[in-house]
């Protein structure tokens, strides 16, 4: 069974004729293409899934499509700014939180929902913010590191601001 | 998965008019627990209901007898709140130790009650502050205590056309504590779940709560353990018996998180570590 749903995703607006059964990830990946939307478990587990809906950072494995009628989406093709990374991306490269790049997306959305409302969280609150994001490469110290060196560096420049 | 027809009413009134005239279908809040099943074929439903755009469950109201939580809050949403963390300290934790935030941001209070599951972590810290449940229908509506709202793993008093509509919690008395006993600190089911709530008067206790999850196919109130309790003062050997007492009240089974004989022992030593907390 079909359903009409509109929702904006990544500040652009879109109407999808959709199966009931659709997850937002598969609408995400087939339908708009945006491919740093990755499946992992399916099952909630991993994290390589997430997204923001209305600014909450969810699991896209675990939400059916019809039910974002009205959201506000954004994956990681919507965080860069003026055609440049966001600093959390450049963090990420710098500090080496990338190996195969699988978890990336999942971690950036999360860590970024958490710098939204924490813009100076310490490595407790990142670790257990990141909790369900799992990397089978880095061993996760270089991603926290990111995610704390990029807290202190957006602070700073707001007050040096 | 099989296909289904899905609907998003945004009224309670909607709500329960659409559930008269479609006895088989199946509600949907957060879907962290039932989208598992669907995916696993363990759900067919052929119709799905949303409670996503039904605001009137999606927050809380106080009045001077206590706290009505609307079963939409989603646990993210419940952490967030100054006013139940101030009050509720204990539950809050507990829905802080859910899953993960991704999951918290989805899941909703009425899922984890009405998915059913021995070891879902709302319960045990609700039944110690004398959670009362209010469930409603097109025709009906009907109070009762939360412990006894489970009849099964899975399984519930709610009957086809019937919703959760909120939880009533009393002002809260004398303090509640959560723990969780888990292999990992986060991401993990609970082995053993064990909320603890004393209230004293002259140093000694007048109310004891002691409820348990994870080790029984339901979770239930430790009645005999709260009995012992009740009208003593708090001594190193009393928390002792306690623990002792709670254990013998269990009845886990074996599985892949942990045995009946491991289970009982945790529960030991987490009454214990409760009262202590408490004392
Ligand atoms: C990766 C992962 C980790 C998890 N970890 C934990 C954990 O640590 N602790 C824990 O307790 N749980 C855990 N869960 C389980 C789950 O997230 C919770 O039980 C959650 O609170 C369910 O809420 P929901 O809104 O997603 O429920 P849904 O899946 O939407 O619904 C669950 C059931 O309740 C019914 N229902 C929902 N709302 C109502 C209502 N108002 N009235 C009547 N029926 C209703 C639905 O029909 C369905 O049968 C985990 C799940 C996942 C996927
Ligand atoms: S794919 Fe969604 S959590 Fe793993
Ligand atoms: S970089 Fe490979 S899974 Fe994280």
């Amino acid at each position: 069974m079909k359903k009409i749903i509109s929702f904006t995703v990544n500040g652009a607006k879109q109407e999808l004729y959709l199966d009931t059964r659709k997850t937002l990830l598969k609408m995400l990946r087939e339908d708009l293409e945006l491919m740093g939307v990755h499946l992992g478990c399916g099952g909630g587990d991993c994290g390589a899934c997430t997204v923001l809906l209305n600014g909450e950072p969810v699991t896209s494995c675990l939400v059916l499509a019809v039910d974002c009628e009205g959201a506000e989406i954004t994956t990681v093709e919507g965080v860069q700014q003026n055609g440049e990374l966001h600093p959390l991306q450049q963090s990420m490269i710098e500090k080496g939180g990338i190996q195969c790049g699988f978890c990336t997306p999942g971690m950036v959305m999360n860590s970024l929902a958490l710098l939204r409302e924490n813009p100076q969280p310490t490595e407790t609150e990142v670790r257990q913010a990141l909790s369900g994001n799992l990397c089978r490469c880095t061993g996760y110290a270089k991603i926290v590191e990111a995610v704390l060196d990029v807290g202190n560096a957006m602070t700073n420049s707001k007050e040096a601001g | 998965m099989k296909a289904f027809e899905h609907y998003a009413p945004d009224s309670v009134e909607e709500l329960l008019e659409l559930l008269k005239s479609k006895p088989n279908a199946k509600l949907i809040a957060g879907g962290t627990d039932l989208l598992l099943q669907m995916k696993e074929g363990t759900a067919q439903p052929e119709t799905v209901v949303s409670l996503k755009n039904v605001e009137e469950l999606g927050g809380f109201s106080v009045s001077k007898n206590g706290y009505r939580l609307g079963t939409g809050m989603t646990l993210r949403r419940i952490t967030r709140s100054n006013e139940l963390t101030q009050n509720f300290p204990g539950l809050i934790y507990a829905a802080g130790v859910v899953a993960s935030e991704q999951i918290r941001s989805l899941a909703t209070l009425g899922g984890n009650i009405c998915n059913a599951s021995p070891s879902a972590d709302m319960v045990p810290p609700l039944i110690a502050l004398d959670a009362v449940v209010q469930l409603v229908s097109s025709q009906s509506q009907r109070e009762l205590p939360l412990s006894e709202f489970f009849k099964g793993p899975g399984e519930s008093v709610l009957k086809s056309g019937e919703i959760l509509h909120s939880i009533f919690l009393p002002q809260p008395s004398g303090s509640m504590i959560y723990s969780k006993h888990a292999p990992r600190k986060y991401m993990d089911l609970a082995v053993v779940g064990v909320a603890v709530r004393l209230a004293k008067k002259h140093g000694k206790i007048n109310e004891a709560r002691v409820a348990l999850g994870a080790v029984g196919p339901v979770p239930f109130r430790a009645e005999k353990t709260e009995a012992l309790l009740a009208g003593q003062t708090l001594t190193t050997e009393l928390m002792r018996e306690a623990g002792e007492m709670a254990a013998g009240e269990c009845v886990p089974i074996d599985d892949i998180r942990g045995s009946a004989w491991y289970r009982k022992r945790m529960v030991k030593v987490h009454v214990r570590r409760n009262l202590e907390a408490l004392r």
